[in-house]
């Protein structure tokens, strides 16, 4: 007999176990799984970041890629050709975070007497002008280098680790993506730690507050203004950080990365996992990521297979697969796959 | 006269054109219990809310030593004023025990917060025995019970109260009322905001009648209870 305790103890090792062995699994399949996969989890860190704004504070916000935009640019900016500055990452992720963090003071300030479909125009509007700037400082003095974007952007570097070659230690290769999961795992673990702290903090009661009654949040002395502030900024550190890792995997930024799709793509993350829930919305993000391109994987060679040639191109078939995921859930668990429990009792209540 | 613990001269309230309080002046003294009655639209809320700094007014707040005009509304519960919002105002979604904890959000005094939430059950037994429900899925009364709870956690030394009995079905008006009566029993001053003018009357000392944004009567309650106009207009006499 185990106690509960220890099951989850045991069940926590299973899972870091399988996660450690997973690139190197991912990898028989082809490297390009692994970039998938890291693809996968810088979606997780946004909808995590994106969560702490639209999923413990309750403020909607339709521009959340401008963050990591900022963050992206950053990096791109500091470490490449362009300006001919080579910061170390570990400048730059931090200093990316901040510059975020200062944008989401910068967007949250005028927008906090906004609520709802108020706030999220405005938010969408601030994603868009960031984009835009980023598209057209290239004039009179190229900052951004306009749409052509950024390139040959450096990968990051440990000692005399590259991560952007290949390393043989005790045996096994690890290639450059596989460094870059390891990578992304730490800092994902500590963003879920960091969240989960956040979360039972004064500061995530005082959010749940403000969600809740504004009025009465206020009566019972939170300073609504500074804490509505603080998920801004928080949200778009974590937003900062996530765009940072991107330029250097990527090695490559340009504006066309940063389009209002990606926002909704990532809130659609945090509302199918189940806002509020942080394990929810890696699940919703995990989701969302990979059935695209499971689909990339399997729909044209099945219809190559079946019909002699390509009928619906997988692109088209993602947006379809997305519309129906979030039609049935909305439709048949409205708060999400796998809810915050404050959340689900209000869905419960409205039903009842 | 003793020194008002509360007093309001002169305040305005505008909702961009329109004069929603006109100009009134009135005071609170310590442990006195009075009321603000009026029809609806009176301005008896607006003026609730500018004394809780939740929206913007002119004149003059004098609390205790000090005026608050410009005292940010999360400030006031520190010093002592606390706000019992029209409509209940509860965190539907957060437990009875949960929304207790809030309202003692200021405090740092974890021993002399479980004392007052032992005091607050002890006041509401009710709420004990729902301490571990959803806020949400409690009666109208007991949300109203639970706002008075939550906003006592504070330990104010002046309770706002805005239409306790909004929406309440009589008996629980009634048992809201009681719940009204204890707390000023224990000393507390309190500025109550109602519609049901008998009600208020009955627990108060003192009253203002309020319409159209001005006081045009403040009398001790007996006489208001007695007065003519009283009567007709809000007694329904």
């Amino acid at each position: 007999m185990m106690n509960m305790a220890m099951r989850e103890k045991l069940g926590l090792a299973l899972i870091a176990v399988a996660l450690v062995a997973l690139p190197f699994v991912l990898a028989s399949a082809g490297t390009a799984w692994v970039r998938i996969t890291n693809f996968a989890v810088l979606f997780v860190l946004l909808s995590l970041g994106l969560n702490i704004v639209v999923g413990f504070a309750g403020l909607l916000d339709l521009g959340y890629v401008a963050f990591y935009a900022v963050g992206a640019y950053v990096y791109a900016l500091l470490a490449s050709p362009h300006f001919g500055l080579h910061l170390p990452f570990w400048v730059i992720l931090p200093l990316g975070a901040a510059v975020a963090c200062l944008a989401g003071v910068i967007l949250g300030a005028p927008t906090l007497r906004l609520r709802g479909d108020y706030l999220a125009i405005v938010t969408l509007g601030f994603g868009e002008i960031v984009r835009i700037f980023m598209n057209n400082l290239s004039a009179p003095v190229n900052l951004t280098n306009g749409p052509k974007g950024i390139s040959r952007i450096d990968s990051f570097q440990i000692g005399p680790v590259n991560f952007a070659g290949s390393d043989t230690f005790a045996g096994l290769v690890f290639s450059g993506p596989i460094k870059y999961y390891y990578l992304l795992m730490l800092v994902l673990l500590a963003v879920i730690v960091v969240n989960r702290r956040l979360q039972d903090s004064r500061i995530g009661r005082a959010w749940v507050a403000i969600r809740e009654d504004e009025i009465a949040a206020k009566a019972s002395g939170i300073n609504t203004r500074n804490i509505k502030l603080l998920a801004f900024a928080m949200g778009a550190s974590f937003g900062g950080i996530a765009g940072g890792m991107f330029a250097a995997i990527q090695g490559f930024v340009s504006p066309e990365s940063f389009v209002l799709n990606e926002s909704i793509m990532v809130l659609a993350m945090v509302v199918l996992g189940g806002m509020g829930n942080i394990w929810g919305v890696i699940a919703g993000a995990m989701l969302l990521s990979f059935v695209p391109e499971l689909l990339r994987y399997t729909v044209e060679p099945a219809q190559r297979a079946l019909f002699g040639k390509l009928l619906v191109d997988p692109e088209v078939l993602r947006m379809l697969v997305f519309g129906a995921a979030l039609v049935l859930t909305m439709r048949f668990r409205p708060a999400g796959l796998w809810p915050e429990t404050r959340h689900r009792r209000e869905m419960n209540e409205n039903r009842a | 006269m003793a020194l008002a613990l509360l007093e309001a001269l002169n305040l305005h309230v505008r909702y961009g054109g329109i004069s929603a309080v006109k100009g009134i002046s009135f005071a609170v003294e310590e442990n006195e219990i009075v009321c603000l009655i009026g029809a609806n639209g009176a301005g008896k809320t607006s003026t609730l809310k500018a004394l809780a700094r939740m929206i913007p007014s002119s004149g003059e707040i004098h609390y205790r030593t000090e005026r608050i005009e410009a005292v940010p509304s999360h400030d006031l519960i520190g010093r002592g004023l606390a706000l019992v919002p029209e409509g209940r105002g509860i965190f539907a979604r957060l437990t009875v025990a949960e929304n207790l904890a809030m309202g003692a959000y200021h405090r740092r005094d974890a021993t002399g917060i479980a004392d007052d939430v032992e005091r607050v059950f002890a006041l509401l037994p009710r709420l004990k025995e729902r301490k571990a429900q959803v806020a949400g899925t409690l009666s109208g009364g007991e949300q109203q019970m639970l706002a008075i709870g939550r906003a006592l956690m504070g330990r104010p030394k002046l309770l706002l109260l805005d239409e306790p009995s909004m929406g309440l079905a009589p008996l629980m008006v009634e048992k809201v009322f009681e719940v009204i009566r204890a707390v000023a029993a224990e000393g507390m001053t309190i500025l109550l905001v109602e519609q049901n003018a008998r009600l208020a009357l009955e627990v108060c000392s003192r009253g203002y009648v309020m319409e159209s944004g001005l006081i045009t009567l403040a009398d001790n309650s007996a006489a208001l209870l007695a007065d003519s106009r009283v009567r007709a207009a809000y007694l329904g006499e």
